[in-house]
C-alpha cells in the first residue's frame, strides 16, 4: 500500500551548492573507447551546473589535435575485456573493423563522435587545455589544436586553475 | 508517493519534487513551476518545454539536452541561458516530466 503524504510547497532545490563544485578530468589516453569515459562525465558535470576542465595530454592529444580527432582508433589487442584471441587482433583490417563496430555502437545510443562531443561540452561552458610539455614533444602549436583548446598551459598551470577541483585521470 | 500546493495546483510529485501524474500538467502549471524555481518564461522557454512534451509523448522518456539540440533544434547555448545550470533538470520540471535518464 502507498501512502500519500502532502507537503505545502515542495519544490527541488536545484541551484544548492552548485557553484561550490570543480571538476578536473585529465585525459591521457588517445584511444576511442579511452576518449569517451572523460567526455561523457564532462558532459554530465556540465549538465549539473558543475565547473568542468579537461586537459589533455600525452596520447589525450589525439582528441584535440585536428589531424587526428576525426579519427581516432579501437583495438582488440591488448585488451581481454573484448573476449576474443588476441591473435585476431594483429589482422590486417581488424583494427578498422572493431573501430567501426564500436563508432556504430556509440551512435546507436545518439552519442556523438568525438570533434561533436567536444563541440558540445564548450557550448555548455567547458573549458579544453593541452599540455605544455605534449605539446613541445611533438612539436604541436595552437594552430594544430582544435580551435575551442583555450591554451596550452604547464601542469602547474592547471594545478593553479582547478584549485579545489575533484580529479579524474584517464 | 507525495502531494503539493505550488501556486494553488495540487500535485503529486516524486522524492525529488518531479511531477509524476503527466494529466495535472498545463500551461498555468508550468508557469508556476517555472516560478518556483526562479525562472519567467518566455517564447523561447516554451520553445523547448513544448519539444520536451512533444517528444515525451512519441518516446516515452524525456529528451535529454543533446536531443533537444540536436532533434529540437534549440541550440546548447541557449537552453543553458534559458535554464541555467541544470537545464535538462530544470526545462524537465517545468514540463511536467520525469528527469531525462540518458547520459548524453
Amino acid at each position: 500500500m502507498t501512502t500519500t503524504e502532502t507537503m505545502p510547497t515542495f519544490v527541488p532545490q536545484f541551484d544548492t551548492d552548485v557553484s561550490k563544485r570543480k571538476l578536473a578530468i585529465i585525459c591521457s589516453k588517445g584511444t576511442l573507447d579511452m576518449a569517451y569515459p572523460g567526455l561523457v562525465l564532462a558532459n554530465a558535470a556540465l549538465g549539473e551546473g558543475i565547473e568542468t576542465h579537461l586537459f589533455f595530454t600525452f596520447w589525450g592529444f589525439e582528441m584535440i589535435n585536428k589531424k587526428t580527432m576525426h579519427d581516432l582508433k579501437f583495438t582488440l589487442l591488448g585488451n581481454p575485456a573484448t573476449h576474443m584471441p588476441q591473435g585476431l587482433g594483429g589482422l590486417p583490417w581488424m583494427t578498422a573493423m572493431a573501430t567501426s563496430k564500436l563508432k556504430k555502437s556509440i551512435a546507436d545510443v545518439g552519442v556523438p563522435e568525438v570533434p561533436e562531443f567536444l563541440e558540445q561540452i564548450v557550448a555548455s561552458g567547458g573549458h579544453l587545455w593541452a599540455c605544455r610539455m605534449s605539446a613541445d614533444m611533438n612539436h604541436l602549436t595552437k594552430e594544430d589544436l582544435y580551435d575551442e583548446v583555450e591554451g596550452i598551459i604547464s601542469a602547474a598551470d592547471f594545478i593553479d586553475k582547478t584549485e579545489g577541483a575533484q580529479l579524474l585521470f584517464i | 508517493m507525495t502531494v503539493t500546493t505550488i501556486d494553488g495546483h495540487q500535485i503529486h510529485v516524486d522524492a525529488e519534487g518531479f511531477l509524476t501524474d503527466n494529466q495535472e500538467w498545463d500551461d498555468k502549471l508550468a508557469t508556476a513551476l517555472a516560478a518556483a524555481i526562479g525562472i519567467e518564461l518566455t517564447e523561447a522557454h516554451w520553445k523547448a518545454i513544448r519539444f520536451l512534451r512533444e517528444d515525451y509523448a512519441r518516446q516515452g522518456e524525456t529528451a535529454t539536452i543533446r536531443r533537444v539540440s540536436t532533434v529540437g533544434g534549440i541550440p546548447i547555448k541557449e537552453l543553458f541561458v534559458l535554464f541555467p545550470q541544470k537545464p535538462a533538470k530544470k526545462m524537465a520540471y517545468v514540463a511536467g516530466l520525469p528527469k531525462p535518464h540518458g547520459c548524453v
